[in-house]
């Protein structure tokens, strides 16, 4: 699979000292405690594979501690991997030297950070600019590039602001644009909105999938929030401990969790929002049924309204092979479900 | 039987209290047992084995130390030497480029009657720059500061302190940011630069002018040399604190746009710590100041020069009105620098307005400022300050009568305060410290030093304690450290009550950080003045001035680290019921423990510092054994061996202090704050 925009093989990252010497040795199996109190080094990721395709947005989901901002830091190198290959659009970026290395940062990949890492003593569209500045572009084609960014981002007018007279939902605005501005086919989020107040992060959410459907980018967000995770994602890979727990698309985390810990996690989303029908679905049971058709990858809460209107079991298909039947039944079980979590 | 047993039990319940005590404070009953040991001994010891030798006395330490400096004095005279000929042309070089702007400013060059430029043109040329860097407001305490030095009478002598203060402060920061960079980005360079730093940072300024003088003869290039050396700390210290500092998520996110090393340090990291490195310059600026001051005793130019004059003739008005000058030369630069750093922001930020503004005012001032330069070129008026008002000579007079007045009326008052508190406390302790055999004496401080410090403190204390027996000066070393303990004393009971006070009460806070402020600026030898008039030269005057000195300093830390409590703490005390006393004791002094050790720290190197020029009014101790070196050119010898005596008595001080206050839990305090010498609260502000 050459053509994936990210390819992350057998990724390492081991922090202390002689943490290299660790890798093939039997201390690498040894669980994260087990591994400190015997050589004193703290794995942050261990062993961790997967491909992202071109326009995906692939959310990385974890608790605090769990190592998915470390993770994402192994993908340019902000933090040096310890073992393990990172593929860019085709560049090996852990065998790339500091030119190659400040060369796919300017124009393969940018990131946008939890607490923004705004210049403070530069304008808003200088702060934009600064990828370009780094670049050397001149100044006056770097700020009219800048210029359309702000825009795009819904920045206009706040140009002339320092960061520290905006609100955080706007620096991170600022954020944003300054990854964007360089125009990578990669944008990495380390938590971006985790420092933003509920609302403000609902209007960043949406902005993101605006952006992404404006400008198709491909995506890795790190996110420690479920909800935001299953809003974003494509594909949600779940961690702990610096070990890959599950890969799967929104669905199959919350329909079919890998193991206690995925479930527990899962245990309080509002299934209904996020289930297809494919997961409550009987199999057919031969009997020619009339009524409506519905398609196996609509999710339940979309599909409800016209299950329990019709008053019988309505046909799923997939493509034109009829896959299976839901009834009013099967949309309550998930629905009364979530009531009583409630 | 019955009242026996009652008795006998009591004393069992008192024993079993007074091991309870011990144990809550193990440390405290420690050093009493050993002070107490030490005064038994004392008592029948005293006088015995003192290792007190004569003024004129030198021995085998002191006659090798002489050879040294003559062999060094020699090889500088005439450099054959790469390293000696490198350094002697670096001062030589300063040196011509300081006489080139003393021709500018303050001495006449011949043929010529008078500066290149006089009074006027150094007025605009000194509001030019303060408005360029520090505002406009800042010009309206600049330029009345410097007609204050005219109307004072000492026009010239001002100019030149702040001429030597500037053209060392430059070459400080020249050297001294990118050293700084260097250190915040390589550890290895910062391990080795960190101790020279400490070192430098304990030694007193007057102990750097000996060697000084050895190497570069008296005058101007001495001085320079000197001052630029002493400054230089303070600047490297704070700019790598200051680049260590910068928010490490900015530079991460500008990294991972694919910035260099360069473009990191340039648009980055230094933007970042502009502000803090520009608190590093005004701290070398005040370093510069006070050595460029105490320069004067080995002949550099400027304001220390009549005030060392008036201190050794007895002519207190002349120092006095001198010593108004350094103050208002200290507030001034300390307030323009640091103003300076607030500005860097607000001009940026000004908006296009503003900045315009601000453009078309330095255009104006700067023709203004060519045509001030070209007048005072030109004529006369404008070069030579007016010589009335005179504002000096009422001043000088009133002091003078002042001093006489004492001395007739009131000298019962202030001798008999002076003899109590000599004969009561001085000199008892003096006896205790120097009149023990040195042995008792040593290992009673070793002790000390490991019940304080602990295992660290004890080897430090060791190695200081060996290295002052060797030099031969262990008597008046003690001497010195007598007068040093009981200045420290007083200053740590000041900086408690004062500190308190201002921690506990924000309005006792706001009427005191001013003067504390203005205090701290200061250089040291000024406070000699008004206590030299009021108690003549002695010891005694010596303390009182090293506690003047001290006290604001001290005062601040422990306002801090009892401000630093947090108001949960106390809540959660006042709401168990604990009164005002309570609350104070035992729970804000113990959590600001660490503050107060720090501020014992700061307070035994600032007394150092200044109970060493004491010895100038007859403090006598180690500090009179360099002025005899300077004095007597047999005993520059002996000389030599006071001053790194006297830099033994402060590592050693300094560390048992900074071992103890790591030890009580603040380490980190004192690491960002060491050796502030002007207060770290302005650094981390």
């Amino acid at each position: 699979m050459t053509d994936a925009a990210l390819t992350v093989k057998d990724l390492w990252k081991i922090f202390g000292r002689g943490a290299d010497k660790i890798i093939g040795t039997p201390d690498a199996d040894l669980s994260r405690a087990d591994l400190k109190a015997k050589t004193g080094c703290v794995v942050g990721v261990r062993d961790v594979s997967f491909e992202v395709a071109p326009g995906e947005v692939f959310v990385v989901m974890g608790l605090s501690g769990s190592g998915k901002s470390t993770l994402v830091r192994c993908l340019t190198r902000l933090i040096e991997p310890t073992a393990g290959e990172v593929v860019i659009d085709g560049h090996d970026i852990t065998k790339a030297n500091e030119s190659e290395l400040r060369e796919l940062r300017r124009t393969h990949a940018s990131m946008v950070f939890q607490h923004f890492g705004l210049l403070p003593h530069r304008q808003v569209i200088d702060n934009v600019a600064y990828g370009l500045e780094v670049r050397g572009v001149g100044r006056k084609e770097r700020r009219e590039k800048a210029a359309e960014i702000v825009d795009l981002v819904g920045l206009s007018g706040y140009e002339m602001s320092y960061p520290d007279q905006l609100s955080g939902g706007m620096q991170q605005r600022v954020g944003l644009a300054r990854a964007l501005a360089n125009d990578p086919s990669l944008l990495l989020f380390d938590e971006p909105f985790s420092a933003l107040d509920p609302l403000i992060r609902r209007d960043m959410q949406n902005e993101v999938i605006r952006l992404h459907h404006e400008l198709g980018k491909t995506m890795v967000f790190i996110t420690h929030d479920l909800q935001e995770a299953l809003k974003l994602g494509d594909r949600i890979l779940i961690m702990r401990d610096g070990e890959i727990v599950q890969i799967g698309t929104p669905d199959e985390v919350v329909g079919a969790p890998a193991d206690d810990y995925v479930k527990d996690f899962t245990s309080e989303v509002p299934k209904s929002h996020v289930l297809t029908l494919k997961w409550v679905m009987r199999e057919p049971d031969g009997q020619a049924v009339d009524g409506p058709v519905l398609r196996s990858d609509q999710i339940v809460r979309d599909a409800a309204r016209t299950v329990l209107d019709h008053r019988g079991p309505c046909r799923v298909v997939d493509g034109d092979t009829v896959v299976g039947l839901v009834d009013d039944e099967d949309i309550l079980r998930v629905v009364v479900a979530e009531e009583s979590l409630a | 039987m019955t009242t026996a047993a009652t008795s006998s039990r009591a004393r069992i319940r008192d024993e079993g209290r007074v091991v309870a005590v011990v144990r809550a404070h193990p440390r405290l009953w420690a050093l009493l047992a050993v002070v107490v040991g030490w005064v038994i001994v004392w008592s029948f010891t005293e006088g015995t084995h003192t290792l007190h030798i004569g003024t004129s006395t030198s021995t085998g330490v002191h006659d090798w130390l002489q050879d040294l400096s003559e062999n060094l004095q020699d090889a500088f005279a005439s450099p054959s030497d790469i390293v000696v000929r490198i350094i002697s042309g670096l001062s030589d070089g300063l040196d011509s480029i300081f006489t080139w702007l003393q021709h500018l400013f303050t001495v006449a060059p011949f043929p010529r009657p008078f500066p290149q430029f006089g009074w006027l043109g150094i007025v605009a040329l000194a509001a030019l720059a303060t408005f360029a860097i520090a505002g406009w407001r800042l010009v309206l305490l600049v330029v009345p500061a410097f007609l204050l030095f005219g109307f004072l009478g000492f026009w010239t002598e001002s100019v030149d302190t702040l001429l030597i203060t500037l053209f060392s402060v430059v070459f400080s920061c020249l050297v001294g940011i990118p050293l700084g960079i260097w250190m915040a980005h390589s550890k290895v360079v910062s391990a080795i630069v960190t101790p020279v730093l400490d070192v430098m940072q304990t030694m007193p300024s007057f102990v750097y002018l000996l060697p000084f003088s050895i190497l570069f003869g008296i005058g101007p290039a001495a001085a320079i040399m000197v001052t630029l050396v002493y400054a230089t700390p303070p600047v490297i210290r704070i700019s790598a604190h200051g680049l260590r500092t910068v928010n490490p998520g900015v530079v991460e996110a500008t990294s991972s746009l694919g910035q260099t090393a360069w473009q990191r340090l340039v648009k980055v990291e230094l933007p970042l710590a502009k502000r803090t490195i520009i608190v590093g310059v005004n701290q070398t600026i005040m370093a510069a100041l006070a050595m460029a001051t105490i320069a004067a005793y080995i002949d550099g130019p400027g304001l220390g020069q009549p005030v060392i004059d008036g201190l050794q003739r007895n002519q207190f008005g002349t120092a006095a009105v001198a010593g108004i000058c350094i103050v208002v030369l200290a507030i001034t630069l300390d307030r323009t620098t640091t103003a300076a750093s607030v500005r860097a922001e607000q001009a940026r930020r000004a908006g296009n307005h503003g900045r315009r503004l601000r453009r078309i005012v330095l255009v104006a001032g700067s023709a203004g400022t060519l045509v001030a330069l070209y007048l005072s070129h030109m004529y006369v008026w404008a070069n030579e300050f007016p010589s009335s008002p005179d504002l000096g000579t009422p001043i000088r007079n009133a002091v003078d009568d002042f001093g006489d007045w004492l001395l007739t009326d009131l000298s019962g008052f202030t001798t008999s305060i002076q003899d109590g508190f000599t004969n009561w406390f001085l000199n008892p302790v003096q006896s205790l410290v120097a009149e023990s055999p040195w042995f008792v004496t040593g290992l009673a401080l070793l002790l000390i030093a490991m019940i304080v410090g602990g295992l660290r403190a004890l080897v430090a204390t060791f190695v200081c304690l060996a290295g002052i027996y060797l030099l031969d000066l262990w008597y008046n070393a003690m001497v010195t450290l007598t007068s040093v303990l009981v200045a420290t004393v007083l200053v740590v009971a000041i900086a408690v009550v004062l500190g308190v006070a201002m921690g506990r009460n924000l309005t006792t806070d706001r009427v005191l950080r001013p003067f504390l402020d203005a205090g701290q600026t200061i250089p040291p030898f000024v406070p000699l003045i008004p206590v030299l008039i009021l108690f003549g030269p002695n010891r005694f005057t010596a303390i009182i001035a090293g506690v003047i000195y001290a006290a604001p300093i001290a005062t601040k830390l422990v306002a801090d680290g009892i401000r630093g409590v947090s108001s949960e703490t106390i809540e959660a005390s006042r709401s168990t019921g604990a009164n005002r006393w309570q609350e104070i004791t035992k729970v804000q002094l113990p959590m600001a423990r660490g503050s107060v050790l720090l501020a014992t720290n700061q307070g035994l190197l600032y007394v150092l510092s200044m109970v060493v020029i004491g010895a100038m009014v007859g403090a006598g101790g180690l500090g009179f054994d360099i002025i005899w070196g300077f004095r007597q050119a047999d005993f520059v010898g002996k000389g030599l061996a006071a001053g790194i005596t006297i830099v033994l008595l402060g590592i050693m001080l300094d560390r048992i202090t900074t071992y103890g206050a790591a030890r009580a839990g603040e380490s980190a305090t004192l690491k960002a704050g060491r050796r502030p010498q002007r207060g770290p609260s302005t650094m981390l502000g």
